[in-house]
């Protein structure tokens, strides 16, 4: 069976990253990670600190790290909004350490259990993101 | 009547100041640019929220599950506004146009009775309405520093809002921000955040019928004050861009105003000279006559 290829866009607050025809991806879903292919059924999944890895029509691959968002899946395409998005390449160590620091500012401030405990899984969903493109 | 010499210093002086002002709207004409490019690549973003968002409350509906930052908290009493204004002056009236809109509204909501808290984003309107609700004002904001506005600035304001919210501190909230027509056109607005606007909501009635993971209701939670904050950007992106524009055409105003009094003066200049050419001449020529 040829792979059909569908319409691909990763969009943070400030900018477009990719808007690409591309044949699958793989995003982190809150729920563990998915692979979107062409003709998904229509789906909306929020999203938890991971790499999406982008499979193009040309068979190229590409990997970005969001940080939490949201999937808007249609049969036609695939929407990622992004609360923040770097490519692969341009993380940092320090990037992520920064933002677990900001995370852990937060739990303190925590209003009930539920929020202290949904910062707690960003945060160690961090370590994960750490561990998996930063091997030490 | 002022002397040569004082002519000569004025001319100068406004020369100088032509100079600047000819570098400032040059400065903003290159901010503005930049500035729409960033709030042209914004754009996808808020309406793809826009879409997400009118299509998961629609699954949602109205009901018990809707999160209360949509609701609202069925009360009217209390009114928190936050206005977004310019950090620098000299574009106009820009930030009086924004503050004028936010104070009008403040006197009309205490007349009623209500309540009102303001948060200032930007110096300039805090300077403006320090002057009469300085009582009023709970928070500022302060993006001096900022050289570039980024979604974690807007952010950052987001929470503060919904923090409050959360506290039971107000119970509708109202951003005030000028909305970008063109480079002479700024529109100040007001937008009301919390509850999300009805408008805002009721659209695209034809999309699929979605799964949700894990459900609309927790999807929803996550996405509302995700879309304040975008909102928020959204405002401050049209602001810099306003506020670039109204620059601009206030310094090309004084630009113009500066070439006026340039050719008054020299005119004026030019006049004195000839006259004391011949006055001298005339003192000559009737030196010579008279021996």
């Amino acid at each position: 069976m040829v792979m059909a290829d569908f319409n691909f866009e990763l969009v943070s607050p400030e900018r477009l990253l990719l808007s690409e025809s591309v044949s699958a991806v793989v995003i982190p879903a809150t729920e563990g990670e998915m692979t979107v292919m062409a003709n998904h059924a229509p789906t909306m999944t929020s999203l938890q600190p991971g790499v999406v890895t982008v499979k193009f029509a040309d068979g190229k691959t590409d990997r970005y790290v969001v940080f939490g968002g949201f999937a808007d899946i249609l049969p036609t395409g695939c929407t990622l909004l992004a609360e923040s998005a770097v490519h692969v390449d341009e993380v940092s160590r320090d990037d992520i350490l920064k933002r677990v620091e900001v995370a852990r500012g937060e739990l303190e401030a925590a209003l009930n259990d539920e929020h202290r405990a949904s910062i707690e899984r960003y945060i160690a969903q961090l370590g994960t993101v750490q561990g998996t493109i930063l091997p030490a | 009547m002022p002397s040569l010499k004082d002519l000569k210093n004025r001319i100068a002086s406004v020369k100088a100041t032509q100079k600047i002002t000819k570098a400032m709207k040059m400065v903003a004409a290159a901010k503005l640019r930049r500035a729409q490019e960033a709030a042209e690549a914004a754009r996808p973003y808020s309406q793809r929220m826009g879409s997400v968002l009118a299509n998961i409350a629609q699954a949602v509906g109205q009901d018990d599950a809707a999160p209360r930052l949509m609701t609202g908290t069925g009360k009217d009493d209390v009114h928190l506004l936050v206005v977004c204004t310019a950090e620098r002056g000299l574009c106009g009236g820009f930030n009086s146009q924004i503050a004028r809109l936010a104070r009008d509204h403040t006197r009309k909501l205490l007349a009623n009775g209500k309540t009102v808290k303001i948060i200032c984003v930007g110096k300039k309107g805090f300077d403006i309405l320090r002057r009469d609700f300085a009582s009023l004002i709970i928070d500022r904001v302060d993006l001096r520093e900022v050289k570039r506005i980024g979604f974690a600035n807007a952010d950052e304001i987001g929470r503060k809002v919904i923090g409050l919210f959360e506290k039971g501190e107000f119970d509708v909230c109202t951003l005030f921000y000028s909305e970008f027509k063109s480079v002479i056109a700024q529109i100040p607005t007001a937008q009301q955040l919390i509850p999300a606007s009805a408008d805002d909501v009721a659209v695209e009635t034809d999309g699929a019928i979605y799964d949700y993971e894990p459900d609309a209701a927790a999807i929803l939670g996550d996405l509302i004050p995700r879309n304040i904050s975008v909102q928020i950007f959204r405002a401050l992106l049209e602001n810099v861009a306003g506020e670039m524009g109204a620059k601009m055409s206030a310094m090309d105003n004084a630009t113009r105003n500066a070439g006026e009094m340039i050719d008054k003066l020299t005119l004026s200049y030019n006049r004195q000279r000839q006259a004391q050419i011949t006055k001298e001449l005339i003192e000559i020529i009737s030196g010579a006559e008279a021996l």
